[in-house]
């Protein structure tokens, strides 16, 4: 240790007399490693932001949940035929929640194309009857000033309505919006609420922004026919969302008369799986990003070790002198390593500085657009820190490991002749 | 014996035609001898001392340092055996440019591993013991000619050597810092150092207390000088 700190004072001296030498050589090489750092830390910050919005895209319709919706049996059972149709019906809501303790949150949901007006302009729009878990489940959240739908609007048939962002927009312009009303099929709702706008990359029948969500017991006193259109659940915990699923399935198989197997009898959306695919798009997204940058750096660190088989050269004697005074191999090796390093580690901060600068420039543009929300802003997190300093780190050493392994093989009676 | 050669051979092979540079030596050096080892160029005298100073192997032969033999061991072992043992003044000083006197005469310290406070201290006496003791803070190109090889003098020494090995140590000098460099040799030589001087000057040659002649890689003459 004693060895490595005096030899360390020594290695600066040393950069500084290289430095001296191939001014222009070093600045180049250290230009070269700092524009490899940029690269791989804003492709690593891109991929990091995009890997963000992704997840919260996939978020965005609702984490961990099952969207079920009525099918058919594919296969007979019990004596009844394939092909006949199931369809859940209200009273299964409670059953559910009575005989599967693993469901934590459950809303049946019904759906249709409903006249809305607002002073007497009308627009049909896609109207949704819920209860008051599926803004939880379906991450529709309300914006400050507004509420979802409750229990006592369930209770006493309210008539109230939650409004998409758009939709809300779209019927008022940009004024205060909960409180004023609104006719939905010539019935007067009050307005309880407007969803925080959000990034929704899955959807069923059109994003939550442009949907109206009315109580589903108000929405049953007006449309006596509606029958069920989907049922969300949610387990009470991620781990136990595959035991809720396969629950659920036995449940309505034995009410219904379906195998539990014939998944097909009641289909059913499992978001789990769409947010799995997401991490690993994800994933595989910023390692492309990161192999690219790496490449980048990768030509850096040869412009490194070019510099450093020109010193070891340079300083052939040197080497021999030391040799001489009883230098070992490593003792030899350890000075090239260390100005290797010290080049690439200048860069690797200048680089980093400058992709900072940068990705905070990028954070402060008012950048709008799907686009934009889609790709993200880059993002530096300690995980890219990390990669790139690793990266750095091993290029680095490399580019210094190689000229310094030839530097300790020259023969020292060799190497004392050397002009 | 300090130094034990039996047989000695060493040849070069240069691709079309192996140079045999030592065509079988037979030296022995006994403690606080000063042998002076004259040839004119091409005589295999580098090649010697290259053998002598551990930084080349011998093809074949017998060699011994301080009882030690030298043949068969690895680049560390020997790097240590350079390290305690020789001490090398070069005709052209070989200082390393960048650093400082004090510095130049520490590194064999901070090769086998002395501690930075001993280290500043054998290295300050030493330089101090060739009369460098106002300079030690100047570089290289700071210094005169003399005062370098004194720099280099220094440096051999402070590890405290079993051997002074000096290859033309007077042969970039002007006559009478070359004088100066004589005169500390033989002071060494007084104290009890063993030195053996590679060179090609007769006159300096006879200072010394043996003169080894070589020619054509073969000791033709050995016999004590006149002093």
């Amino acid at each position: 240790m004693r060895l490595v700190r005096a030899e360390l004072a020594l290695v600066w001296r040393l950069f500084r007399a290289d430095l001296a030498h191939q001014k222009k050589r070093i600045l180049l090489t250290v230009i070269a490693i700092g524009w490899g750092t940029l690269s791989i830390v804003l492709l690593l910050s891109f991929g990091e932001g995009l890997k963000r919005s992704l997840g919260k895209g996939a978020r965005g319709m609702g984490e961990g949940i099952a969207v079920v919706w009525p099918g058919a049996t594919t296969r007979a059972f019990m004596g009844l035929p394939s092909g006949r149709p199931v369809r859940p019906r209200e009273e299964d809501v409670e059953l559910l929640r009575r005989t599967v303790p693993e469901i934590g949150a459950i809303s049946l949901e019904y759906n249709r194309e409903a006249p809305i007006a607002v002073s007497g302009k009308s627009r049909n729009v896609h109207l949704c009857g819920v209860e008051p878990d599926f803004g939880d489940m379906r991450n529709m959240v309300a914006r400050q000033g507004g509420r979802f739908i409750n229990p006592r609007d369930m209770v006493e048939k309210r008539r109230v309505a939650f409004l998409g962002d758009e939709l809300a927009r779209d019927l008022f312009g940009s004024e205060e919006v909960v409180g004023r009303t609104l006719q939905i099929s010539q019935s007067t709702f009050t307005v309880v609420g407007v969803m925080q706008k959000k990034l929704q990359m899955g959807m069923y029948g059109g994003p939550d922004r442009s949907h109206a969500l009315i109580p589903a017991t108000t929405y049953k006193a007006m449309y006596t026919d509606a029958k069920i259109d989907n049922l969300i659940f949610k387990a009470v915990d991620l781990s136990q969302h595959d035991v809720a699923k396969a629950e659920f399935y036995r449940v309505m198989g034995r009410k219904y008369h379906f195998d539990p197997e014939d998944t097909r009898s009641l289909g059913m959306w499992d978001t789990t799986e769409m947010q799995r695919i997401n991490a690993n798009v994800g994933l595989g997204i910023q390692i492309f990003l990161g192999i690219i940058g790496g490449l980048t750096l990768l030509v850096g660190g040869m412009g490194v070790a070019n510099i450093m088989y020109a010193v070891v050269k340079e300083r052939t004697r040197e080497i021999g002198v030391k040799m001489a005074l009883g230098a070992k191999p490593r003792q030899l090796m350890l000075p090239f390593v260390s100005e290797a390093l010290l080049m690439t580690v200048i860069g690797g901060a200048v680089g980093t500085t400058v992709s900072l600068l940068l990705i905070f420039g990028i954070a402060a543009l008012p950048l709008k657009g799907d686009a934009f929300d889609l790709m993200g802003r880059p993002t530096f997190s300690p995980a890219v820190a990390v990669a790139t300093a690793a990266i750095l780190g091993t290029i680095g050493t490399l580019a210094g490991f190689f000229p310094a392994r030839r530097a300790a093989s020259v023969n020292p009676a060799v190497s004392l002749r050397y002009e | 014996m300090m130094i034990e050669m039996r047989a000695i051979r060493k040849v070069y092979d240069t691709g079309r035609v192996a140079v045999e540079a030592l065509k079988g030596v037979d030296l022995d050096i006994d403690r606080n001898e000063y042998v002076a080892i004259v040839g004119p160029s091409g005589s295999g005298k580098s090649t010697l001392m290259n053998l002598l100073g551990c930084l080349d192997t011998p093809t074949s032969g017998l060699y011994r340092l301080s009882g030690e033999a030298v043949g068969g061991l690895d680049r560390n072992r020997l790097a240590e055996i350079r390290n305690r043992h020789v001490g090398f003044v070069f005709q052209n000083f070989n200082l390393l440019p960048y650093a400082s006197a004090l510095e130049n005469v520490e590194l064999p310290l901070l090769f086998g591993g002395v501690g930075a406070k001993e280290r500043r201290a054998r290295a300050s006496a030493m330089l101090d013991k060739v009369g460098l003791a106002d300079r030690m803070d100047h570089k290289p190109s700071e210094l005169s000619g003399g005062q370098m090889q004194r720099v280099a003098i220094a440096r051999a020494l402070v590890n405290r050597p079993s051997l002074v090995l000096a290859d033309e140590p007077t042969g970039n000098l002007d006559t009478s810092s070359g004088q100066g460099i004589v005169g500390l040799f033989r002071e060494l030589h007084a104290a009890g150092q063993t030195i053996v001087m590679i060179t090609h000057d007769m006159a300096l040659a006879r200072l010394a207390s043996r003169v080894v002649q070589i020619r054509d890689g073969e000791i033709v003459e050995d016999q004590a000088a006149a002093a």
